[in-house]
């Protein structure tokens, strides 16, 4: 069965404007009347649930940390990018979308992209009219920077804070609408499970996880914006609490998970320390602006560095292979993220490494500060480097920097139309948790571009188009036996964890998982490999539900128990990423399958087999999950192979 | 706090300018005739009193500023406790303030009781008959202990400015990078001289 | 290397804690503090007992989860760093760390080092923001900042409410967090608009939420993991000032 993406008619640059403009209304008074719930409160979440506030609907808005601020959206370093061409270097709107369609590796839908980039510059209006002090010039205009995969300067930025300012920026407005009583905000709540009454999405089972209270929510319509899965690799950049619980039980609801294999590897993370380590710190892409990559070419040199023997810095010039700069010269070190972190394993992989495990490049700075001065660096990256410098406690203004690819965000997410709705009718999903616009790569600083676009400007109009079909509707009853029934499999399947008594402990099987992940879908996979990490999966699944250990009871703040939900979740998700892993024999952006990459070793798409999106149904009896097509189609742009010589 | 500190900080030197006349060598004149103008003097009786009310504003304002920290703070805190964070006089302002809120009561029991209704002998300065406090003053400072207790509260008035003086004009919402380091350098030498020089007195006549 | 812990351990609200000893800590000295303490959790799983609960999230510095005290402060002993970016080569072997949760009457306690910071999030309510509406803006660059202040302002809003100055106050006061929010607003052209109003409400409710006054002891400055500056607690105290003398209330 295909799936209707509902994508307007008419050419693509009118879609948007002309649709906004044709769209049902809820007029003001049926709105008051009107209930939403809004879960996750990151950027997307957060401005969503303000901008429906504002709009006059009642918003509950849903959060498991102690604050909406806490959302991790608030880690993103770079950027933010936005066609405004204030550089004079030739941006526009059709260059935004082109640069994001070619980077996503012609694998996301053209109308979605295009409308992102036509708000993009509404979006940088509305951050600063919050106050979102970004970086300005010395005449007091807004200063940009280049990131990887395009050419222009286009991404608006806060230090190495940019997440950080714009989430506090829709914190603030969300706070604004909590003040004035329009959006009713359920702090330390999580939502563990979604309440469909006649095929359509009316409420959400959140546990309140001070009290261990299970709570019903009844709404019109359901907005998740709960963020990327990318824990499931336990080790990533994502925070230890971001989870893919919530979406994962609207999937179970019926809601369709699309492209779970496009998983981005971020190619400057700060490389693996030891056995204990919880979880791997980016550094932002921006410092690929200043910062030449780059390996020794001599396997002697390689062992020196690896015992302690020589730095990098006494490699002379002649013995190093920057390898990016020479493969890639057109892009050089801004080569796309995918790309760059491929060709980090590449380099390691033939035994090049420069850290103890063989896992580490080089990200020098030496040449940038010779030329421009520490100051200019300090002034450009001084948070990052002393970032590094905690860490590691190496000076990257005295050695380079090492670092390797680590898993960073994801592509995939629940399959939403063009009005970001999934096939759950009143489901709505905006953010990382949607698969909408990135393909099957993202370009650096376009997350808070989708999130905040999303939020803002996309979801308050296209909801109205569901919302005008229910002004009808009372408000939705949170005594049914739909809401009973929901309630008592949260209570049951909680219990569940709780009375296995077993003696490992929830994080023990959550690193295995992410193990399993990253070794048989990372960054280079194959059928073989595949075939046998959904086995493993299962195998780890079975033995979870007989042999964990999860302390205290339900009735209480229990932080392991809901790690344990959390992580249950994933061991689901794994094997689906799996699935769909295998189903996609080609690579794709940051899909890489070995069988199937040109003569020169780089990634090749298969455009006749896989244009489309794969939407996946939840696993049948059989444990199969059915796979449902939405076709891509590209009437604007030329499907090409990525090219960044 | 900030404006009646800084008030007190004012007086302070009056008060001081008057004392070293104790160090004159005239036998008292000069000092008695100030104190018998500082007790008869229509405007400095008016400003005196208002000088009570300023200690007791601060002291009273101080001592529910405390109780209130100390509600907000939950009772006893830490297990540990660190000096690594914030100076011991910062922290310690309250009790600087009561030793010092105490000694002013002693010091007015001491001497300027004696002053106002205390059976003094008297002095004839250019006619007028005085009282002779410095007569009064200069016996008790022949008392080692006297003297000590001085010379203590005056290092812990030394104390309290030492963080009170800068505090008052943070309080105040100056603070700049090019004027605030003056003014705290004006500070820390306030709170060293002034009271090093209350405290020179007593210990000059005690030896002489 | 092998450290001594003794942590805080308090079931809930309504019970009293106490410092429990957990010895000979296996650490590695490239671990950061929080590792450490995984660790000791996945050892009292082991034994089946209630691992720590403690508050955490990115694990890079920058949500403001952490609220630990580590020997008497706030966030451990290096300057300008988080409790999750602190790492195990700063201590030394054999050393007794001890490790408490944030305190103040506003922060209740919810279970060992997690604590109730919700204050905050009423704080901003009562008026930490700017009142435009999702498309009222106009563009980006029609409004040229000043460089300098464009970074003063930033420098106030890189606070990432952690509470850290609220539990190194001996005052509990919540002065620095307040005053870097109202700063970074009042700064900006954007928000300036406001600023009496906001500067009034804020205090007003800071006030109300039981912290304490500020006596400007600076700890706060010296244990903020963004290394905020005390400027921002006197031009709160300056625009207060002016605001309430102007006030018609």
């Amino acid at each position: 069965m295909g799936l209707d993406a509902k994508v307007p008619p008419g050419p693509l640059e009118d879609k948007w404007t002309k649709y906004r403009s044709t769209m049902n209304l809820v007029a003001p008074n049926n709105k008051r009347r009107i209930d939403v719930i809004v879960v996750g409160t990151g950027l997307a979440g957060a401005s969503a649930a303000a901008t429906l506030g504002e709009l006059g609907y009642n918003v509950k808005a849903f959060c498991f940390h102690d604050s909406p601020r806490r959302a991790h959206s608030i880690a993103a370093q770079g950027g933010i990018n936005a066609a405004k061409n204030y550089q004079n270097d030739g941006d526009s709107v059709y260059r935004l979308f082109y640069d994001t369609i070619k980077g996503g590796d012609y694998r996301s839908r053209e109308a979605n992209v295009h409308r992102l980039a036509e708000v993009s510059v509404d979006i940088i209006d509305q951050c600063v009219a919050q106050g979102v002090p970004f970086a300005r010039e010395y005449g007091g205009l807004l200063a940009n920077r280049s990131f990887g995969g395009v050419q222009v300067s286009r991404t608006f930025y806060a230090s190495g804070q940019t997440g950080q300012q714009l989430l506090i920026g829709a914190y603030s407005a969300l706070s604004k609408q909590i003040a004035t009583g329009s959006v009713k905000m359920f702090n330390r709540h999580e939502m563990l499970d979604l309440v469909v009454v006649d095929g359509k999405a009316r409420g959400i089972i959140a546990r309140n996880l001070l009290t261990g209270k299970l709570e019903r929510h009844a709404a019109h319509a359901v907005v998740l914006a709960t963020g990327g899965y990318g824990n499931v690799f336990y080790l990533s950049t994502n925070a230890m609490g971001s989870n893919v619980t919530a979406a994962w039980q609207a999937h179970r609801r019926g809601a369709y998970f699309a492209n779970p294999c496009y998983t981005q590897i971020h190619p400057t993370c700060i490389p693996v320390s030891g056995h204990y380590q919880s979880k791997l710190t980016l550094m932002s892409e921006s410092l690929r602006n200043d910062g030449r990559v780059w390996v020794p070419k001599k396997k002697e040199d390689v062992m020196a560095i690896r015992e302690g023997r020589m730095t990098g810095g006494d490699v002379p010039e002649e013995d190093r292979d920057y390898y990016l700069e020479r493969r890639y010269p057109a892009f050089g070190n801004l080569v796309p993220r995918d790309v760059a972190s491929r060709a980090a394993k590449t380099a390691c992989d033939a035994g090049h490494g420069v850290n103890k495990a063989g896992l580490a490049v080089y990200l020098d700075f030496a040449e940038r500060i010779k030329e421009l001065g520490e100051d200019t660096i300090r002034a450009r990256y001084g948070n990052l480097f002393a970032m590094y410098e905690k860490i590691t406690g190496e000076n990257p203004y005295k050695t380079p920097m090492k670092i390797y690819p680590a898993v960073h965000y994801t592509m995939g997410g629940l399959w939403v139309d063009y009005n970001l709705e999934s096939n759950l009718p009143g489901l709505f999903v905006a953010g990382e948790a949607n698969f909408s616009d990135h393909g099957a790569n993202r370009l650096g600083a376009s997350a808070l571009m989708q999130g905040l676009a999303d939020g803002y400007f996309v979801l308050p109009y296209t909801i109205g188009q569901f919302l005008s079909t229910q002004i009808r509707v009372d408000k939705i009853k949170d005594d049914t036996k739909e809401f009973e029934e929901a309630e008592q499999n949260c209570r049951k399947r909680l219990q569940a964890f709780l009375d296995v008594k077993g003696d490992k402990s929830v994080e023990s099987y959550h690193r295995e998982l992410g193990l399993i992940m990253w070794d048989n879908c990372g960054m280079a996979r194959n059928e073989q490999g595949l075939t046998e990490g959904r086995a493993k999966i299962r195998a780890l699944r079975d033995d979870f539900y007989k042999n964990v250990f999860v302390p205290g009871t339900q009735e209480e703040f229990n932080p392991e128990l809901e790690k344990a939900a959390r992580v249950a979740d994933l061991l689901e998700l794994g094997e689906l990423m799996m699935v769909d892993a295998l189903d996609r024999a080609e690579s794709c952006g940051g899909h890489f399958r070995e069988e199937s990459v040109s003569e020169e070793g780089e990634a090749q798409r298969k455009d006749k087999e896989f244009t489309y999106v794969s939407a996946w149904e939840y696993f049948n009896q059989n444990g199969d999950p059915t796979l449902h097509k939405e076709e891509l189609t590209f009437d604007n742009v030329e499907l090409k192979t990525r090219s960044y010589k | 706090m900030s404006l009646t500190g800084l008030f007190l900080c004012t007086f302070l030197i009056v008060h001081l300018i008057g004392n070293l006349q104790l160090l004159i060598n005239d036998g008292g004149k000069a000092f008695n005739a100030y104190a018998h103008f500082m007790s008869n003097n229509l405007f400095i009786q008016v400003t005196a009193k208002g000088l009570y009310a300023m200690i007791l504003l601060h002291a009273i304002k101080g001592f529910l500023m405390a109780l209130n920290n100390r509600k907000a703070a939950g009772g006893s805190r830490y297990a540990v406790s660190t000096s690594k964070n914030a100076s011991w006089t910062s922290r310690n302002m309250a009790l600087l303030g009561s030793w010092v809120f105490i000694f002013i009561g002693v010091h007015m029991a001491h001497f300027w009781r004696q002053m106002k209704w205390g059976e003094l002998n008297m002095m004839n300065i250019d006619g007028v008959m005085v009282k002779n406090l410095y007569e009064y003053i200069s016996v008790a400072y022949e008392n080692p202990l006297i003297v000590a207790f001085y010379v203590i509260s005056m290092i812990m008035i030394g104390a309290h400015l030492w963080h009170g003086f800068g505090s008052a004009f943070q309080t105040l919402g100056i603070n700049h990078k090019k004027y605030t380091p003056i003014i705290d350098g004006f500070g820390k030498g306030f709170s060293v001289i002034i009271p090093g020089l209350f405290a020179a007195i007593p210990v000059w006549m005690l030896l002489t | 290397m092998k450290l001594t812990l003794k942590v805080w351990r308090q079931k809930n609200v309504n019970t009293k804690g106490s410092l429990e000893t957990y010895n000979n800590v296996d650490v590695d000295p490239d671990m950061s503090f929080l590792e450490m303490i995984d660790v000791v959790n996945e050892q009292l799983i082991a034994e089946k007992k209630e691992p720590i609960a403690f508050e955490h999230d990115c694990r890079e510095g920058i949500c403001g989860a952490c609220s630990m005290v580590i020997n008497g402060r706030p966030h451990g002993p290096q300057q300008g760093t988080t409790t999750c970016q602190l790492h195990m080569r700063h201590f030394k072997d054999g050393e007794t760390v001890v490790i408490e949760p944030f305190r103040s009457a506003s922060f209740p306690i919810i279970k060992d080092l997690v604590v109730d910071r919700s204050a905050f999030d009423r704080i901003i309510q009562s008026g930490g923001y700017v009142s435009v509406k999702t498309g009222q803006a106009q563009d980006a660059n029609s409004i040229p900042i000043e460089k300098g202040l464009a970074d003063t302002a930033f420098e106030a809003a890189s606070c990432i409410g952690c509470g850290a100055c609220v539990a190194a106050c001996p005052n509990a006061s919540a002065m620095l967090f307040t005053s870097a929010k109202v700063s970074h607003l009042a700064l900006l052209p954007q928000g300036e608009v406001e600023a009496e109003s906001r500067v009034m409400k804020m205090v007003d409710k800071m006030d109300e939420e039981g912290f304490g006054m500020c006596s400007n002891t600076g700890a706060c400055e010296v244990e903020c993991p963004k290394e905020i500056s005390i400027e921002n607690i006197a031009r709160m105290n300056r625009a207060y000032l002016k605001a309430s003398l102007g006030s018609e209330k």
